[in-house]
Parts: C-alpha cells; structure tokens; sequence
C-alpha cells in the first residue's frame, strides 16, 4: 500500500515530509536515550546524565534489576502473545479486528479466580493437590473463554458478515463495552483477589532466579503455542482454517464449511485467551473488569509487531512488546532525565505501535492476509 | 431491507392459515429461552434491587419492575413478526400469534421462577454479588410472610410474563390505527414517568395534579394520559403531524427556504425561554446535553462524513479543556515560565482553537494512511497516550498531574459569566457554539471539501481516482473535528472550574461514538436526536440524565444500544439518505430484482426500492 503510495507521488508531499521528520526524531529519540544509557552504565555521573538529571548523578542499573525486568518483561510479553494470537487468527480469516477480545482474556482470569477461590475453599489451592487445581482451572477458564468468544461471533459477528469494514470493528466495540459492564454488575465493580499460591510459586528459581509463577506463564505458554501450531498446521482443521483465510470463496467450492471453520478460529482463539487469563491471575493475583481493555490493545498491537495474520509473528511481537514495555522506560527514557519513568509504561506500548506502522506496516516478520485484503 | 410486512402485500404472497396450536416450536423454545435467560440476567444484574427506588406510577409500577417488564412485551412482539419475502408463502394472522407469544412468555416466567427457587435454596452470593435477600424481596413484591410470598412470587410472575408476551404478540392482530393508538398511549404515559423531574420544572402546577408526593405518576392520572394519548392517536393528530412534515419534506419550492428559517428561528428562540423558566436540573441537563452535541458534531464529522473511526476522540476535548485551563487559571502548574500569559477565557479561546487544529494534524499525519481499522486503534493509543502525558509526573510541572488545574475562572463576557453554578449561562453560551457549528458542519456537508470527506467514505480508492487529494481531505476533517472538540473542552474547564485526567477517559470518546450512531452517521439531525435522546434520558459518562438512578447501569444499556444498533439499523435512527444506501445496497439491489425493476447499472437504483 504504501509503496503505490509512494510510486503514485512522484513529489513528495507536505505530509510526507512531516512523517520523515517524526521517524527521524523518534529513531533519535531512541538512539541519543540509548547512548545515554550505556554511558550512564559505565560512568553514572557524566556529563550529559548530570544534565538531565540537574546536576546529580544518574542511577546505575544492576545486573540483578536487569534481569528482573528481562524476566517480568517476557513473562508478561508471553501472555499478550497468547491474547494476540486470537486477534491474529480473527483478522487472518474475517480480516476484522475483534476489539473485545480483550474481554475473553477477562473474562477468563474473571472463571480463574472464581474456580481459584472455591478450590481455596475446599482445601485444594495448596500443597500436591494444587497442581490438579491449576489444571483443573486452566481447563475451565478455557472453556468459558471458548465459550464467550464463540457466543460473540455468533450473536455479533455473523449476522454482520459482508457488511463494510467499520461496521463489525464497531460492533466490536460494543460488545467489549457490553462484556466489561455486564461482569461489573454481575461480580461487583471491585478488584477480586486470587487465593494466596503455595510458596513454591513465590520462590525464586534456577540461576536466573525467576518466581515459580513466571516459570508456569513460560512452561503453559510454551505448550499452548505447540498444541496452537500442531492444531494450526499438522491437522485437517488446521489446514481448513488456514484456507479460509486464504481465501473463502475457494474454500468453500473445495468442500470446507466456512461457518465452522470460523466458529474453530474464534474457538481456539478464546481458548488461548483463557489461558492467558488464568496465567495473569496467578502472576498478578487480582483482576477486575477493566482487566482486559488495556492488555487487550497491548496484545493488538503485539500482532501488529509481529505481522497480523502470522502466529508465530504473534508471539514474537508479544515477546517483544513485552520487554520493551518493561525495559525502555528504564534504559531509554529514565537516560534521558524524564521523571516518573513507570507511569509512561502504557505510552510506551502504543509508540512501539506507531513506531512499527511507520517503519514497517506489514510487522516485523510479514502479514498473511487474505486475498481480499491485499487488493 | 427484506420487507417486515405485517399486512403482506396480497397481490404478490399467498397467506397459509395454520391452526391456533400449530407453532413452529423449535422458535418458541428458543425465543423463550432467551426471555428466560434475559430475564435471570437482569435480575441477576441488580437492576430490579438498584432501580427499584424510582417509582414511575405510584404504588404499582417503578423503574425496577420496569426493566423487567419490558423484555416479554418486546419479546412477545419478536415472536410474532414475520420475514415475508415476495412471491414467498407466508402465514396467516390469527390466535396462533398471541398462542406462540404467550407460550414464550410462560416459558420466560418458567425462567425466572426457577430463578427465585434457587436463590431461595442456594447460597450463590460469593461470586454473584446480587444473590441476595434484597433480590428476593423484589422478585416476591416484598407479599407478607415468608411461607407463602414465595408462591406468591413466582404464579404473578408466571401470569405477569404470558400476559404481557401475549399481548405484546397480539399487536400484529390489531387493525394498525389501534395499535399506533396504544404504543402511542403507553409510550406517553412512561414519558411522563420517567420526564417527572423536567415536567414538573417546566409546568410546576402538574406537580400535585398528576405526580404523586413520592415520585411517579398517580394511577389515576397514568389512566387518564393513557386514554388522552389513545384517543388523541385514534382520532388522527399523529397523521396530523405527519401531513405537515411530508408537506415540507415534498416542498421544493422556493417557499421550503422560509419555512426552513422558521423552523430554525422557532427552535432556537424555544431553546432560549425553555431555560428561563425551568430550574436548575434542567438547565445542567441542556448544559450537559450541549456540551456533549458538540463532541458528538466533531465526531460526526470525522466519523460520519470522511469515514475516519477515530476512538481517540477524547484527546482533542482534552486538549481544549487543558489549554483553557492552563491559559486562564493561576493554579496551573510552577513550570510555566513568567512571561506565558493569564488571560479571561475568551481571549484563550482563539489559542485554544490554534492548539486543537495543530495537535489534530499531529495525531493526524502518522494515522491518516493507515487502514480503517488500524487507525482505530493507532488513534485509542493516542488517547491514551494524551491522558498518561497529563497524568504523568513528567509533566507535572506543566499540569499538576493527578491533581489537575483547579481554580479555572468563569467565562466573563460582561453581561453574562459563565460558571458551574450557573448552568443557564452555561447552556446559552454551549447554544452559541453548537449554533456555529451545526452551521459549519451543515455548510460543510454541502461543500466541496464535504463531498469530497462523502467520497472518501464511500470508496478510497476511486475517490482518489477522481482526483481527491484523499491525505489533505482526512487531515482537514481530523482538523476540523478537533476544533469543534475543543470548543466543548472550552467551555467544559468553564463549567467544571477544574480539570482533572480523569475527566478525560476512552469511556467518552466511546459513549459519543454511541450518540453519533444511535443518532444517525453523518446526518446533524441525527446527531442533535442522538444527543438529546443518549445524554438526555441515560446521561453521560459522569452526568446524571433524566433518569438518574441509571447509574451503574447506564453503561451497560450505551454497551446493549451499540450492538443493537450495528446489527439492526446501522445508519442510525435518522438515517442519512446516501449513508443507508451504501449500507443496505444488496438488499435494495435484491429488492428492485424482486419487483423485476432491475438496471444493469447499479448505481441507477430506483428511489422506490427504499422498503
């Protein structure tokens, strides 16, 4: 797209010239703060961090607190490449982005500290039998995840099939609005609190020392990543899925049932945001309605990073995302004497969106979209 | 449209007529599992409990049974409609209709007794924070003692839910005068109720004559409006009405100029004596509605003429209330150097203005070549992103962050200052802007660059094409729409006297995305309906609307009306011509097919095919 743009206008425009200017001051931004950052490492009180920093020394960053934010960066970047893999395997077959998929992640952290909390209860959320529970609430914040995601595209989404582009984004909107309130009311406006873990999750692990939590966001995510790819490429539906995304038409004429298949999409894609809901209830141990809105956008923009439509590309771009929201306010922009770096996480986020759509629209490994959309 | 007929056209459809028990069952089951389940789910919701305090006729029907009673009546119409396409076989009306809906209903009542069984047996109020006694107490109508109210509950319930589906169904079977008669009755008797507080500000003496000492119509006087309105309907006012409004519509003459002007000079000089002689619920209640009409105009330029879906919206209202505030209160933050200025608001206002078209082409020029649904998001983040910046320690400097700018003076204007305390002044000065800018946007809407932002919705590529700078045109909508958004923040640091981050959330720019659809994309009218009807009667985000007691549900219905809305009639409850045509092209098409009129050219469609 952007390349016809470019061949279409052989001046360049005003517009044009403003977009050079922003990516030049943000590639600055981000080399000038990066510079300043390995200078502050090895010499915290040179010049330019005594001027940012009016005039004191800046703050050196261990090796400890490094890997600290590497580890709970990743962590974190796993679970929103969970979340976007359902927004990538959506766009890639309905080629629209179903904004309230976030809700599905909520509601699945929403099913985990129900089932956390009444397994508490009973005696189970420690010891030997935790391990069953956790499996047991994975199992069911899956399902109601599926469950949700599936009712969504059938109440919402597919009478709207074939109707312009903005009309089912906005739909979409609707029904994260819908979600959202209807949970308020239901469960309460507060936040819930997930049952204390054993202590084993708590501990500190292995040589790189990570909680036991953030070892099972890795371990769960890393399986449902190959169930996802095993589903995805080695089986019958997987094949069927990734023809229809292909393209629809023909796959229909070559015998696939395109409703089904669409319903499957939705399906596994919920499935992987329960998922992900239950991992964040146990790393973050509370959720609330609004839980899903902003790792929701995060995650969209992770599969925009990764290249939207490509799975592997989803996890990349979460993976990425992650440690960058962890890692810059820190290393780019705490070098750079701007204060009160942790609020800015969020901001970080949706520069790294409009950094990628700048430099590079399609994402860091190539979109895979159906025919209709590259037209 | 696939034509809802309920009297099929008979020259074209053949009638069946089926026995009174002969139902299609699978729908039955379905239609009333779904009332059962909406019925739990509003219960479950709170809704009965929290909205129960807002009597609308005193002592027998308040806000909460409301928002039970309504869902078998509609759905016990659902039920009875029929899709009847041309040349197809369709049912004939009969008992059989009021049959189905009444078999829905009992099943809805089913439903909901099961509901009041359980809470009955079952302790569910860990996760479930409306499992309580107090949902009990509403749903058995609080009956004497404990043994029988149960039962009690449950048959009125039963009975309450069949009668109404019943009825609700039995609307098709009515000759269509009577039936316009009585939802013309019912609607008039539920506005009154739930316009209690503007009817009694506007009219005082209705107060004791109609509405009883606590709140809610009287039952006498809901009898006696039912039957005015009835016969009223009956004997042809609303044909009345109607005549005239085709005869303006049909009039093309030069005479529709001066009935125009009139229109609009008797529509403004209302809106200035309304205000006069009301009190001050009513006047914060214009105020609110004004302050939200002009977001929503901005949007609707945006969203409705150039097709751009920007969900940051609320930036640029920010933005306006931001600068305001830095540019006229002392309590902005140290950092300001000496020399910015303190000035009275209307001096900021023009900077103000200046602000909001530069920042618009700065979120503009990076989104503006991305596709439709990218720049949705692209443009949230912004949002957020102007939020965090105000909020941050970083810039604390410059607005105080969580804190805000508090101490914004009133918009002195000599004759008139302008200030939370004062929602008339408020109100005439928000009459003022959204004048210029109903003006703009109606100017605009017919200019070149208005039909150039038309074209672009339409289809992107041919409009550039055609030669459209497409880039420049999405930029000045960006622009203008950002203006128009900060005029509303303008006033709103006014109104407000201090402006916090948080009066800035995505939750706004969402709920005017609500009003500019419910309303009607790219048509003024719609926008101006949408915002009246939305900010009116439900509220805004932290406004209270006429019917107060919403509160926490407010947001749930905004969530409900934008699906609906999207899945049922997107262009909105006054459509603008060209955009519904776009939106239903096949189903005129396939219209046109039917009638054996069709073109080969599609863009020749017959006025007629509009169902």
């Amino acid at each position: 797209m952007t390349t016809a743009m470019r061949a279409r206008g052989a001046g360049r425009t005003n517009v044009d010239r403003f977009l050079t200017l922003i990516r030049v001051t943000l590639v600055g931004l981000i080399v000038v703060g990066l510079l300043a950052f390995i200078a502050q490492q090895i010499s915290p009180d040179n010049p330019f961090a005594k001027w940012t920093h009016d005039g004191e020394a800046a703050n050196r960053l261990t090796w400890a607190q490094f890997r600290g934010l590497v580890v709970t960066g990743v962590s974190q970047g796993a679970m929103y490449g969970l979340i976007a893999l359902g927004y990538s395997m959506v766009y890639g077959v309905l080629g629209f982005i179903n904004f309230a998929h976030g809700e599905v992640f909520m509601v699945g952290a929403f099913t985990g500290f129900i089932m956390s909390n009444k397994l508490d209860e009973a005696g189970w959320w420690e010891g030997i039998a935790f391990i069953p529970a956790v499996i047991l609430t994975v199992i069911m914040c899956t399902l109601v995840a599926t469950a949700t995601a599936v009712l969504m595209e059938r109440v919402a989404y597919r009478p709207l099939r074939g109707s312009p582009r903005l009309i089912p984004l906005i739909t979409s909107i609707g029904v994260s609005f819908f979600i959202q309130n209807v949970v308020i009311l239901l469960f309460g406006p507060g936040a819930k609190s997930y049952p204390q873990p054993p202590a084993w999750l708590k501990e500190k692990h292995t040589f790189l020392e990570i909680e036991g939590s953030k070892i099972v966001v890795f371990v769960v995510a890393a399986v449902s990543m190959a169930g996802l790819w095993f589903l995805v490429e080695r089986t019958k539906t997987g094949k069927a899925m990734r023809a229809v995304a292909e393209d629809k038409e023909i796959a229909s004429l070559m015998g696939i049932n395109v409703n089904r298949t669409i319903v499957t999409t939705f399906a596994v894609g919920g499935a992987m945001a329960g998922i992900a809901g239950i991992l964040w209830g146990l790393v973050f141990k509370s959720v609330i309605a609004t839980t899903g809105f902003l790792p929701g956008i995060k995650a969209f923009t992770a599969a925009v990073v990764g290249g939207v439509g490509n799975l592997g590309g989803a996890m990349a771009g979460g993976l990425s995302l992650g440690s960058a929201e962890a890692l810059a306010p820190l290393t780019l922009l705490e070098p750079l004497g701007v204060s009160g770096v942790s609020q800015l996480r969020d901001a970080v986020a949706f520069v790294l969106l409009i950094l990628v759509l700048l430099f590079k629209p399609t994402g860091l490994f190539g979109e895979r979209l159906s025919s209709d959309d590259r037209a | 449209m696939s034509a809802t007929l309920d009297q099929p056209d008979s020259t074209t459809t053949t009638l069946v007529s089926k026995g009174a028990f002969d139902l299609d069952w699978r729908r039955v089951f379905n239609t009333g599992g779904l009332l059962a389940l909406g019925l739990c789910f509003i219960s479950l919701a709170g809704m009965p409990i929290g909205l129960n305090g807002r009597k609308l006729i005193e002592p027998v029907l308040s806000l909460g049974y409301l928002s039970l009673l309504w869902l078998p009546l509609v759905i016990g119409w659902t039920v009875g409609n029929q899709t009847v396409l041309e040349g197809m076989a369709a049912t004939k009306r009969g008992p059989r209709d009021i049959v189905a809906g009444a078999a829905v209903g009992l099943i809805g009542g089913a439903g909901l007794a099961l509901l009041i069984l359980l809470v009955n047996n079952f302790d569910l109020r860990d996760p479930l924070v409306n499992w309580s006694p107090q949902l009990l107490e509403v749903l058995e109508f609080d009956a004497g003692d404990k043994v029988g109210r149960t039962g009690f509950g449950i048959g009125l319930w039963l009975i309450a839910s069949t009668t109404l589906a019943a009825f609700g169904a039995s609307l098709h079977l009515m000759p269509n005068n009577i039936r316009k008669a009585v939802i013309a009755a019912t609607l008039t008797v539920i506005s009154f109720a739930v316009f209690e507080t503007f009817v009694i500000d506007v009219v005082d003496f209705l107060d004791d004559l109609i509405y009883a000492k606590r709140g809610g119509l009287k039952v006498w006087s809901s009898i006696a409006l039912g039957v005015i309105a009835f016969t009223a309907s009956l004997s042809g006012a609303g044909r009345q009405v109607g005549a005239y409004k085709q005869a303006y519509q049909a009039n093309t003459g030069p005479s529709k100029r001066t009935q125009t002007t009139t229109l609009v000079l008797v529509s403004v000089a209302l809106l200035i004596v309304i205000p006069m002689i009301t009190g001050k619920i009513t006047q914060e209640l214009f105020a609110n509605i004004g302050i939200f009409l002009l977001l929503a105009l901005g949007l609707n330029i945006v969203v409705g003429l150039a097709g751009i879906l920007d969900l940051g919206y609320v930036a640029f209202f920010a933005v306006g209330g931001y600068t305001t505030a830095v540019l006229t209160s002392p309590n902005r933050g140290d950092s300001w150097p000496d020399w910015f200025p303190l000035m009275p608001w209307w001096g900021a206002l023009p900077i103000t203005i200046v602000v909001a078209g530069v920042v618009g082409l700065f979120i503009g020029a990076p989104v503006i070549r991305m596709r439709g649904d990218y720049l949705a998001i692209v443009t949230l983040g912004f949002g957020e992103i102007i939020r965090i910046l105000f909020l941050s320690d970083w810039l604390g400097g410059y607005f105080n962050g969580a804190q805000g700018i508090t101490n914004v003076p009133p918009a002195d204007f000599g004759f008139m200052e302008v200030k939370g305390t004062d929602p008339r002044a408020v109100f005439y000065l928000v009459l003022v802007f959204a004048a210029i800018s109903i003006y703009v946007s109606w100017r605009l809407e017919r200019s070149r660059l208005g039909r150039a932002w038309m074209a672009i919705r339409e289809d992107e590529s041919v409009a550039e094409a055609m030669g459209i700078n497409t880039v420049n045109m999405k930029l000045m909508a960006f622009v203008v729409g950002a203006i128009l958004a900060s005029f509303s923040g303008a006033i709103f640091a006014a109104k407000v006297g201090s402006i916090f981050p948080t009066s800035f959330l995505i939750l706004i720019s969402i709920i005017i995305l609500v009003v500019v659809i419910v309303g009607g994309m790219g048509n003024i009218m719609g926008v101006i309906v949408g915002a009246v009807v939305l900010i009116g009667v439900l509220g805004g985000p932290k406004q209270p609307g006429l019917l107060a007691e919403l509160g926490q549900y407010k947001l749930l219905i905004y969530g409900a009306l934008l699906i609906w809305m999207m899945l049922q009639r997107p262009e909105g409850l006054v459509p603008n011509a060209r955009r519904s045509r776009e939106l239903h092209q096949d189903e005129f098409l396939q219209d046109a097919w039917l009638k054996g009129e069709v073109d080969t050219d599609d863009e020749d469609l017959p006025e007629g095919a509009q169902a």
